[in-house]
């Protein structure tokens, strides 16, 4: 037993560090793979337009799905130890401000697929998580997700990575808060608050054979389901890359214009389910001059906002309330396009 | 005969848990009583926070997440 144990220990330990190895030289890969096909193929001249696009793709592709499969496992394994039901007793009772704050951070970790959204609502208020607490958990659970960080990591670097997370952090802190303080009880369907918390409240005990093996059904989910759109999104990035003239975005989708990042908020809403295809794009028109405020709205739109989710809302929150939601969350995503623009 | 309902309001996941269930029920040859409770009114009287959510004779079972029918055949017996 214990032979095998230590068996399966180091073959993990090996394939990480073939993995990891891989990763380092890709960009060298990549290079010499490009090189090689521009020996081969005359239309492929180093250097041209045909050649910057085809590099970028094979830069570009194999390091956001390596990225994406190491993240998404290890966050499949930290999301083990989180339960919507231990996330609510956390928040049970909280105080406005600690309550958001927590709530925000605790929905990104916290096991959540948009369509549990409404049986979550009602769990969280029926056991006396403030309603606004509950607004932050619902903004930042699926705003904040490690798609969406590896896609920003992967393709704008770090910094934008980090900026992404805090804004959108602050976004459903603020959100929350807003909403919490203005008392919109009453506006919460009225079936809802009959409901009274059945609380299975069972943490199961987890082995970290059954952890490991949640992270790679992770894995398997959500690289499963987003694979492709990655794909396609960055080869109409690499396409843009190579073919459209620099600065060619920066009168339409720049910081000068106004109107551009309301235009982005609305835009983004549709969107939804094809965030990982479209964030590619988005750093390909980056380069090219669109205003990074603009873009950061526009994406933060397109995971935050969603229709579907609306629609499952609806269910539990008054028109009224819907749309006062989704106004502010629009507001925040605004705030923090202007920002940006004006910062940067 | 045992009493299976699937908890969900209508997302592909719920539909797949109930097909996992009725593939594993023609599997043991066991007769079932399958129902999809899809009310969200229903569904919150068992307290369960995700969906999709398996209960046995009025019993949850589990809840957020899909079994194969293979693994399904524990509950149904």
């Amino acid at each position: 037993m214990k032979g095998k144990l230590i068996i399966h220990w180091s073959l993990g330990l090996a394939g990480i560090m073939a993995w990891v190895s891989l990763y380092w030289n890709l960009e060298a890969l990549s290079h010499l793979t490009v090189q090689a096909l521009s020996g081969q193929f005359s239309f492929l001249p180093a250097g041209g337009r045909a050649f910057e696009s085809l590099a970028f793709f094979f830069y570009d592709t194999p390091k956001v799905l390596m990225l994406l499969v190491s993240v998404v496992f290890g966050v499949g394994i930290i999301r083990t130890f989180f339960s919507p039901e231990r996330t609510r007793k956390m928040l049970q009772g909280r105080g406005a401000f600690t309550g958001n704050a927590m709530a925000a951070l605790l929905g990104t970790v916290t096991p959540f697929c948009s369509c549990s959204a409404v049986p979550l609502f009602i769990g969280f208020l029926s056991a006396g998580v403030p309603l606004g607490a509950t607004f932050s958990f619902l903004v930042s659970a699926p705003m904040v997700n490690e798609v969406a960080l590896v896609l920003f990591f992967g393709m704008f670097g770090w910094k934008v990575a980090a900026l992404y997370m805090g804004t959108g952090l602050a976004v459903a802190m603020l959100a929350g808060y807003v909403l919490g303080r203005v008392k919109l009880d009453h506006l919460v369907e009225d079936w809802v608050w009959e409901i009274r918390g059945g609380t299975t409240g069972e943490d199961a005990k987890m082995s970290w054979g059954e952890r490991i093996l949640a992270g790679r059904d992770a894995v398997k989910e959500v690289v499963g389901k987003v694979w492709m759109w990655v794909i396609l999104g960055i080869a109409v990035g690499a396409g843009i890359h190579g073919y459209v003239p620099q600065d060619f975005f920066v009168k339409i989708l720049g910081a000068g214009s106004w109107w551009s990042v309301p235009l982005a908020v609305l835009l983004g809403v549709p969107m939804y389910s094809n965030a990982a295809g479209i964030l590619p794009i988005i750093s390909a028109l980056l380069e090219k001059g669109a205003a990074l405020g603009t873009s950061l709205a526009f994406m933060m739109a397109v995971i935050a906002l969603s229709l579907p989710e609306a629609i499952l809302l609806r269910k539990v929150l008054k028109p009224k309330l819907l749309g006062i939601f989704f106004g502010t969350v629009a507001c925040g995503i605004m705030l923090v396009g202007y920002l940006f623009n004006a910062l940067l | 005969m045992k009493k299976i309902q699937v908890l969900g309001g209508g997302c592909s996941k719920c539909i797949i848990l109930a097909e996992e269930v009725q593939k594993a029920a023609d599997a043991l040859g066991v007769e079932i009583q399958l129902e999809k409770v899809t009310d969200y009114k229903q569904i919150m009287v068992f307290g369960v926070m995700t969906t999709p959510a398996l209960v046995v004779d009025g019993k949850v079972m589990f809840s957020g997440k899909v079994l194969k029918a293979e693994a399904l055949k524990e509950y149904l017996i």
